[in-house]
């Protein structure tokens, strides 16, 4: 019982920074209806954003108090992701709009590539481990019973904190109604008069701030980054976002936990060699027998 | 909705068009201006990522190490392109050309003083890898230098050009193209044949292997793939990202086939056991593209690419972690292919290819060439069969499906076997590449059959055309030749330090081709399309005519 329950602690804490990031994917293909997949390797650069400023933070700058580092790093990182993802859309996806349907998936696919050798070229292959940024651990029950880390209790935290803030940029500010507009109807929303480009622009600026907390939650979780850390992570949050439901925000979150949950026991109790074989097999499975995914609306062709 | 704008995008720059208002007269002051947010944003983008590294120190504790004069050089030479932002359109300010120019030349002065290690400063700011990109954007800066000279020179040279051009004559260049056009197939056919006898006699033994196996070789195995993958892709406009699965499973079919079936089985037939499962390798290929093919028929555009990959993954981790049949990272020893069951080396005294046609000296420069000449039968096999395949219903039908889905259904075109038969053809071809490369490896494992095989096998056949078999090939000798010609470089070495690379600058490389070409060219370099059925004459169909995949 209480390896069942320490499953489900990872579970959850695995599938919380899956869900961050799976948002970015689904608010995109909600809005443009492409697949972004350069995503996962803008979650890895913004890994090494987090640590590289946390390490400056506490050795350069001196800051003892973790919690403060922590919280400069999360809005540094933020920023300069939602700059990055900024730059790439304007860049390498915005001149596609128009452009035959494969156009803008490839141009991602060469953005991927692009990214992972571009961090490999300035940070080198190797991978890069720290020694744990926040220990202790919480014991319930008697000694030896059920022991969640203060890390994870953290991540579960800082996700849900975040996702309620986004909650309510989306569902109450015009920005969100403009974006919910952009989604249902592009070319209305434009002749209502929406700036579509700059609404277009500003949902890849918030995917890449959700990224940019995966990312630092990624750090505090395994203590590492690496430039190929970016394909796995992200393929899962894809896998998250078509299995809530593309296009469907508390879909995203729902799939990030239940890959987060399924990847747990399947590595806990089947076999943890083929725990990333499980999360593909959910991929491949969903989109072929349910494409529309658990909360999603199912796509009408329109000829 | 987006249409017009697109299309200002891809109109082409010298005439000053772009996305921003134009009417705004470019001034000094403006020029600057672009240039400043260039140099902000360059600073926001490279502040933490390129400026500062993550490295081990002796007791390997992480440490950030600071490159700041790499962050400086970013930020000028975003400031110098920003200055140059409109110059395409040759509208220029003086003042702001000549700050360009001084800029350019500032920082050069930077960096082979940084190179030469005249200062010390900068020995203390660069470690390897540092210079190594320093160059690279002081070449950089070069390039935009040499440019801004020549786009100064046609401005003042153009009306002479312009003058020139159309009084060459015009039969002549189509007469001349004509005539290329009707021999190039025979022409590169002997040449082919030609190269590696020719390269026996220019550069001798040891040099034709390098040249026969690292370059012929190994091009001619990307441009098989590449065809293999353009039948997919390019003709049923099928998006496949996994097409590397059916490279592995031909590889490992041979693998498993050569080193447990025959031995356990046949013994006496192990010399051929290449050639014995080279049709199984195909067959195999074929029938998991089948497998794979079918569950993901209802499937359009990015998710049918998203399975895809998933499926090539899962046949990657399966080989990976099966270890009792694949030995897992360990890899399987494959034996060598045999000149139709004469081996070119043998360790138990069996007579082999150079006593039987009393050829002296190593063994291996007969194989490298007889590689040579089955990689070009096999390429060539493909290369055959899609020209032929496009001729029939089933060819015809791919690329229908291509451009469009809708109104092939409409028409009664089966598209589930029309997609299967693509599937399959293609991941055939992938398969027989797969045994192929097993056999002149002599050794395998899945860290061959990763994604970005299949990444680059696709960039391939975007870059070269989707459709064009000239394409693909040219892409391929270009990018992967290319890469093989840089590793052979020793100045660029003495010049970029001894640990360089050119491999993951090429993968750079790529991911920017593959955006640039999407954005400016999105039909590749050979974009025209011959049509494969006419009445009475042939009519070039320009790329810019057909709209494409909605598959």
């Amino acid at each position: 019982m209480e390896y069942f329950i320490q499953q489900t602690v990872n579970g959850i804490t695995l599938g919380s920074i899956y869900g961050l990031i799976a948002i970015g994917y689904t608010m995109v293909y909600g809005i443009i209806g492409m697949v972004n997949f350069a995503h996962g390797d803008v979650f890895m650069m913004s890994s090494f954003i987090a640590l590289i400023f946390y390490l400056v933070l506490t050795q350069i700058l001196g800051i003892t108090s973790v919690a403060l580092a922590l919280l400069i790093v999360l809005i540094l990182g933020m920023l300069l992701t939602g700059l990055w993802n900024w730059m790439i859309e304007r860049i390498a996806y915005r001149p596609l709009r128009g452009s035959f349907r494969l156009a803008p998936l490839i141009s991602a696919i060469g953005m991927s590539i692009f990214l992972v050798n571009l961090m490999q070229v300035i940070q080198g292959p190797n991978n890069k481990s720290v020694a744990p940024l926040v220990t202790g651990f919480l014991t319930l029950g008697t000694a030896g019973g059920i022991v969640i880390p203060y890390k994870q209790i953290l991540i579960v935290a800082v996700t849900g904190g975040l996702l309620a803030l986004f909650w309510y940029l989306v569902q109450r500010t015009p920005l969100g109604r403009a974006q919910r507009a952009c989604e249902q109807d592009i070319k209305m929303a434009a002749l209502l008069g929406i700036d579509v480009d700059r609404t277009i622009s500003i949902t890849f600026i918030m995917g890449a701030a959700l990224a940019a907390v995966a990312g630092l939650l990624y750090v505090i979780q395994y203590g590492s980054v690496n430039i190929s850390d970016g394909f796995v992570p992200g393929v899962k949050a894809f896998t998250a976002a078509v299995l809530g439901g593309i296009g469907s925000l508390p879909g995203a979150v729902l799939g990030g936990l239940m890959i987060g949950l399924i990847e747990a026991m399947w590595g806990g109790y089947v076999s943890a060699d083929y725990k990333d074989v499980a999360a593909f097999s959910i991929l491949a499975v969903t989109l072929i027998f349910r494409p529309s995914g658990l909360l999603g609306r199912p796509e009408v062709e329109k000829v | 909705m987006t249409e017009p704008s697109a299309q200002a995008a891809n109109a082409p720059s010298l005439t000053g068009t772009s996305a921003y208002n134009h009417s705004e007269p470019i001034t000094f002051i403006r020029q600057l201006r672009y240039a400043g947010v260039a140099m902000l944003l360059a600073f926001g983008l490279s502040m933490p990522l390129l400026a500062l590294k993550l490295s081990q120190d002796i007791s390997n504790h992480l440490i950030v190490e600071q490159r700041f004069l790499l962050l400086a050089s970013a930020m000028l030479i975003a400031f110098a392109c920003g200055l140059r932002w409109r110059l395409f359109g040759l509208r220029s300010q003086w003042p702001a050309e000549a700050l360009y120019l001084v800029l350019s030349a500032l920082l050069l002065f930077f960096l082979i003083r940084a190179f030469h290690g005249l200062g010390s400063l900068f020995e203390a700011t660069l470690d390897k890898g540092g210079s190594e990109f320093l160059i690279a954007l002081g070449l950089l800066a070069c390039g935009t230098a040499l440019q801004s000279a020549l786009a100064y020179a046609l401005h003042v040279e153009r009306d002479r050009w312009a003058a020139a051009l159309p009084a060459m004559p015009e039969g002549l260049a189509a007469r001349f193209g004509g005539h290329c056009a009707k021999h190039a197939n025979t022409g590169a056919l002997v040449a082919l044949v030609a190269f590696p006898f020719l390269m026996l006699a220019l550069t001798g033994t040891a040099g034709a292997i390098k040249w026969v196996d690292n370059f012929g070789v190994q091009i001619l195995i990307y441009i098989m793939l590449g065809w293999g993958l353009n039948i997919v892709v390019g003709l049923a406009g099928l998006l496949d990202l996994g097409y590397v699965a059916f490279y592995a499973v031909g590889a490992y079919a041979y693998a498993l086939i050569a080193t447990q079936v025959i031995p356990a089985t046949f013994p006496a037939l192990g010399v051929w056991a290449f050639w014995i499962c080279l049709p199984i390798a195909g067959l195999l290929a074929a029938l998991w593209g089948v497998i794979l093919g079918f569950p993901v028929l209802r499937l359009k555009g990015d998710y049918l690419a998203i399975v895809t990959l998933a499926f090539g993954e899962i046949i990657r981790l399966v080989l990976v972690n099966w270890t009792e049949v694949t030995k897992g990272d360990t890899g399987i020893q494959t034996p060598r292919i045999t000149f139709f069951g004469l081996p070119f080396a043998s360790a138990t005294g069996d007579r082999t290819f150079g006593e039987v046609f009393g050829l002296s000296g190593s063994p291996t420069i007969y194989r490298s060439i007889f590689l040579y000449f089955v990689i070009l039968a096999l390429a060539l096999l493909t290369a055959y069969t899609t020209n032929r395949l496009r001729r029939l219903p089933v060819g015809r039908a791919w690329e229908a499906l291509r451009e469009d889905e809708i109104a092939c259904r409409s028409l009664g075109i089966d598209t589930t076997s029309t997609k299967l038969t693509a599937f399959a053809i293609g991941a055939g071809f992938g398969g027989f590449a797969g045994a192929f490369f097993a056999a002149r490896q002599g050794f395998i494992n899945p860290k061959s059959f990763e994604f970005i095989e299949s990444a680059t096998i696709l960039a391939l056949v975007v870059l070269g055309g989707m459709g064009s078999l000239l394409g693909v090939a040219l892409s391929a000798f270009a990018v992967i030749g290319g890469t093989e010609l840089l590793r052979e470089l020793d100045w660029l070495k003495s010049i970029f330090g001894p640990t360089f690379d050119p491999a993951q600058y090429r993968m750079l490389i790529f991911g920017a081709a593959m955006i640039a070409m999407m954005i400016w060219k999105p039909r590749g370099l050979i974009s025209e399309r011959e049509p494969s059925i006419f009445l009475k004459e042939r009519k070039a169909v320009s790329g810019t005519l057909v709209k494409e995949g909605h598959g």
